[in-house]
C-alpha cells in the first residue's frame, strides 16, 4: 500500500511475507515430525520402501528446482537494474521449471500408481506397517509440496504481467521479491524431502 | 525514498551463479554419499547434513537472509527452535513411553 506521501513500506511487507513462511516452516514440521518419529520405530521398513523411489527423477527434479531459484533470484536483480523484459523473461523460464518438475512428478507418482501403490490399494495394504506409513507420507508431502509449486507458478504468472505493465518497477519490487520467498522457501522444502524419500535408503 | 528505495543493494549476478554453482555440486556430493555408502551408518545424518548447508545457502543468499537484520534472524531462529523443540520433545516421549 502507498500513503499519500508515496511512501510505501517495504520492510513491512516483506516482514509480514517472512511471518507468513514461518507458519508454513510449522506446517511442513508437522510433517517432518511425523516422518522421523515413524523412521525411528520402523527403520527397515522405511529402508525397504524408499528403494521402491525412482532416484534419477529425484535428483532431476532437485536440480530443476534449484536453478528456478537461481532464476527467480536474478529475476528481481534485473527489475532493479530496470531491465523489465529480461526479468519477466527469467520468471517465465523460473514457470516453465516449476510445470516442469509437476510433469516429472505426475510421471513419478503415475509409476507408483501403475504398480498399484497408492493410499488404501490392495497391494500397499498387503505391505507391512511402516511401508504403508512411507507412502502415505511420500503422497501426503510430495503432494502438498506439489500444490505450493502450483500455487508458486500462478503467483508468478501474475508477476509477470504486473512487471511487463510496469506496476513492478524498480522503486516498487516488494511483491516479486516476496513472491520469491515464497519460491525459495518451496526449494528448501524440497531441499529436505529428497534426501528422506530418495537418499535414505 | 521516492526514487532511491532503501535496500537498493543488487545482489551480483557473479554472487548467485557462484551459489547456484555450490548448489549443483552439494547435490552431486550428496547423491554420491547415499549412493557409494561413502559414509556407511552415519549416511542419514551426512545426506542430512549437506541438506542443511544447501537450506543455509538458499536463506542466506536468494533469500537475503544475511543482509537482514538482527530481528528477523531471531524470528526465524524462534521459529526454528519451536520446530525442533516439538521434535525433541515427541522423541522424549517416544523414547521414554
Amino acid at each position: 500500500m502507498s500513503t499519500p506521501t508515496g511512501h510505501i513500506d517495504a520492510a513491512g511487507k516483506k516482514m509480514g511475507m517472512w511471518f507468513f513462511l514461518f507458519t508454513e516452516i510449522l506446517f511442513f514440521g508437522g510433517m517432518f515430525l511425523l516422518y522421523s518419529i515413524y523412521r525411528y520405530k520402523y527403520a527397515q521398513d522405511f529402508h525397504n520402501a524408499a528403494a521402491e523411489e525412482n532416484i534419477v527423477l529425484g535428483t532431476v527434479n532437485t536440480a530443476i528446482l534449484l536453478t528456478s531459484s537461481f532464476c527467480i533470484a536474478l529475476s528481481i536483480s534485473a527489475v532493479r537494474r530496470g531491465e523489465r523484459f529480461f526479468s519477466s523473461w527469467l520468471q517465465l523460464v523460473t514457470i516453465v521449471m516449476g510445470i516442469a518438475f509437476l510433469v516429472i512428478k505426475y510421471f513419478e507418482w503415475m509409476a507408483k500408481i501403475d504398480i498399484g501403490i497408492y493410499p488404501d490399494s490392495p497391494v500397499l495394504l498387503k505391505m507391512a506397517g511402516g511401508e504403508i506409513i512411507f507412502f502415505g507420507l511420500y503422497y501426503v508431502m510430495t503432494g502438498l509440496h506439489g500444490l505450493h509449486v502450483l500455487v508458486g507458478c500462478v503467483v508468478i504468472a501474475f508477476m509477470m504481467r504486473f512487471t511487463l505493465k510496469q506496476t513492478i518497477h524498480r522503486g516498487n519490487v516488494a511483491r516479486l521479491e516476496n513472491t520469491g520467498l515464497y519460491w525459495h522457501f518451496v526449494d528448501i522444502v524440497w531441499i529436505y524431502l529428497y534426501p528422506l524419500f530418495y537418499l535414505i535408503t | 525514498m521516492n526514487d532511491q528505495p532503501r535496500e537498493m543493494h543488487i545482489v551480483p549476478t557473479r554472487t548467485y551463479a557462484a551459489v547456484w554453482l555450490v548448489l549443483l555440486i552439494l547435490l552431486a556430493a550428496t547423491l554420491a554419499v547415499a549412493r557409494l555408502q561413502l559414509l556407511a551408518r552415519y549416511s542419514v545424518l551426512g545426506s542430512l547434513l549437506i541438506a542443511t548447508v544447501k537450506a543455509g545457502l538458499v536463506l542466506a543468499f536468494f533469500m537475503h537472509l544475511m543482509y537482514e537484520g538482527r530481528f528477523l534472524k531471531s524470528l526465524l531462529l524462534l521459529t526454528l527452535s519451536a520446530l525442533m523443540l516439538f521434535i525433541g520433545l515427541t522423541f522424549v516421549d517416544v523414547w521414554y513411553r
